[in-house]
């Protein structure tokens, strides 16, 4: 018995053999590429040093995790890790929803298509090309001070980004500028999925424009909204690192210093390489308890959920 | 008919809202046209501010001057290569990979699932996988711009999407024919998946195309860096002695820059180009990913 279906198995795995040659590749591809480093995080809890190998090095126990909660800058860079991100979901989320709810009130197909096609535009920009534009209109003698100064808002030019209390403002409005088109592709996907004889009907029951996309096209989206929201609160230790790296410097790094930022400059700038994956560990396992915390919220406000 | 039903406050609501999006529209397209006209203008005019609508001092100069610097060329090629090379092997090994998870009777297909989904939530983070990348040989050689990226399990999850909707009868009848699994792959799946392999080209195209970090962390040569990584080099470090020669030894009127901004242009121009041609194959795309699992 027990021999003729340990056969049946493996005459199973013999005749898929041919799929299984395909998908372990794949399987070893990521194991290398995706598992090995994350044993990589025992020199979180070590003394790593390139002289050695990760396995010989001295334990250091939780030493790199009490550094980084003592540092002085911990305070300042969970400050705007955090700061950067809220702001980012608090104004920046509900934009693309809004852009998408009334892009689909625009009745003309071709040119509602027009503006979709250059609202992803800018998504297509890398981040250095737009940070490197930015440097320079935002600096003193750049476009944007040229324009402020000459219809008289500024008396002044200022140095936008050597002030750090301009920088979690730029940040959202260079990822909004950047994002909106983009992040609206699957509020509008979702809208188009929406029976129109809803609306017809609520036509003639005398509902006003804002009427119903308040009660028909607000209540259809909900789910997608809330799927986008658990992701977004999810990625909250997770700054623009692109954008943050390009836009901050010396001067801002008091309102420009994030996490992502800080595990670059410890680890590859200072060769800090074990308190730089202890902070890293750090924000992986936050993020992963805010991944769950939001998933189960929605889960009970919404009955919606990633899993 | 409806027209004239209207009430005034929908025309209002219209209106306004029309008004909206041609300001979304021209805040879009400004900073773009911006550049542009910038950098077909002489770089010592531009100086002086006030290039708004229009070139003042018309010339193509600054395109001429990043042509002729070998550095920024050798990029440029290194840029093409990557993007190429990256994206043929990263769409082809995926949807390898995906082709059989798109099979309920897989074996080991949960587990295979489960580890990849965990590694969309988890992962080693910058330094393990630096150290890694340093284990294997790849710092400094071309192969860290294609290895470390030939798979990815997002886009795995839009394949295996798209693979479950092919109607099993067409793989049923070539598999009587003789055919394996690899061949029907080949033969059968992969041309009935135009739309999502373009989705998925298009997604790794542009990762490639615009990556500067594996440039700035992985590369020490300067032959090897992509035109990304020029580019933000000269961004930080701007006025870098490497940009100054540039711009001085061909003509006189340029300037860093005006060379910044035309490199700019070059570097985004074939993006902007492609994406309009794609953009109904990545707006389904992106829902298949978003639906299921």
């Amino acid at each position: 018995m027990e021999k003729t279906s340990k056969k049946k198995l493996f005459e199973k795995l013999w005749s898929q053999k041919y799929l299984q040659l395909m998908v372990i590749p794949g399987i070893i591809w990521m194991f290398i590429f995706n598992y090995i480093p994350m044993t990589g995080i025992v020199i979180a809890f070590k003394d790593y040093k390139v002289t050695r190998t990760m396995w010989e090095a001295d334990w250091a126990g939780l030493e790199h995790f009490v550094e980084f909660f003592t540092d002085p800058k911990f305070f300042n860079i969970m400050t705007n890790t955090l700061g950067i991100s809220l702001l980012k979901l608090v104004i920046g989320f509900p934009l693309p929803i809004i852009f998408a709810i009334l892009l689909n009130e625009i009745k003309n197909a071709r040119y509602k298509r027009s503006i979709q096609t250059i609202s992803y535009l800018p998504h297509f920009i890398s981040w250095v090309v737009l940070g490197g534009l930015l440097i320079t209109w935002l600096s003193e003698t750049g476009m944007i001070n040229e324009v402020l100064v000459n219809f008289g808002i500024l008396d002044e030019p200022i140095s936008f980004l050597a002030d750090p209390k301009y920088f979690w403002g730029l940040t959202l409005i260079s990822d909004t500028w950047k994002e909106l088109g983009w992040s609206a592709i699957i509020y509008l996907a979702a809208i188009s999925g929406i029976d129109q004889q809803m609306y017809e009907a609520a036509s003639i029951d005398g509902a006003t424009k804002v009427q119903k996309i308040w009660h028909i096209t607000i209540p259809a989206i909900k789910g997608t909204i809330a799927v986008m929201f658990i992701l977004a609160v999810a990625g909250m230790l997770n700054s623009n690192f692109d954008q943050i790296f390009l836009l901050g410097n010396v001067l801002n790094a008091d309102a420009s210093q994030v996490i992502d930022t800080y595990v670059y400059e410890m680890g590859l700038r200072s060769g800090r390489y074990s308190y730089a994956t202890a902070i890293g560990l750090f924000k992986s396992v936050i993020a992963l308890i805010l991944l769950l915390i939001a998933n189960f919220t929605t889960k009970k406000l919404q009955g919606r959920s990633l899993f | 008919m409806k027209r004239a039903n209207r009430t005034n406050g929908e025309i209002v609501f219209d209106w306004a809202n029309n008004i909206f999006m041609l300001l979304i529209c021209f805040i879009t397209l400004y900073p773009i046209w911006y550049i542009l006209i910038n950098s077909f203008n002489e770089g010592s005019d531009a100086m002086l501010g006030g290039i708004f609508w229009w070139p003042r001092e018309f010339t193509t100069e600054n395109y001429q001057a990043v042509f002729a610097n070998a550095g920024l060329m050798k990029s440029f090629g290194i840029t093409i290569a990557r993007t190429f090379i990256g994206t043929v092997t990263n769409v082809l090994f995926t949807a390898m990979v995906a082709y059989p998870l798109s099979k309920e009777r897989l074996m080991g297909r949960k587990l295979y699932i489960t580890m990849g989904t965990i590694t969309m939530f988890f992962s080693g983070g910058l330094i393990p996988g630096f150290l890694l990348f340093k284990n294997l040989g790849l710092l400094d050689s071309f192969a860290v711009y294609i290895i470390p990226s030939l798979f990815n399990f997002f886009n795995l999850i839009i394949f295996v999407n798209f693979f479950k909707e092919i109607p099993s009868a067409l793989e049923e009848s070539a598999s009587i024919d003789g055919a394996n699994d690899i061949l029907i792959f080949l033969r059968i799946i992969l041309p009935l998946s135009k739309p999502v392999l373009a989705t998925i080209a298009l997604f790794t195209g542009v990762y490639h195309w615009n990556d500067y970090f594996s440039g700035v962390i992985y590369i020490n040569n300067p032959d090897l860096q992509p035109v990304q990584t020029f580019l933000y080099r000269i961004v930080a470090e701007s006025g870098s002695t490497q940009m100054m020669a540039a711009a001085t030894n061909v003509v006189k009127t340029t300037t860093s820059l005006s060379i910044k901004l035309s490199t700019m242009v070059i570097t985004t121009f074939p993006i902007i180009c492609v994406y309009p041609f794609l953009q109904k194959y990545f707006v389904k795309g992106m829902l298949i990913g978003a639906v299921k699992e």
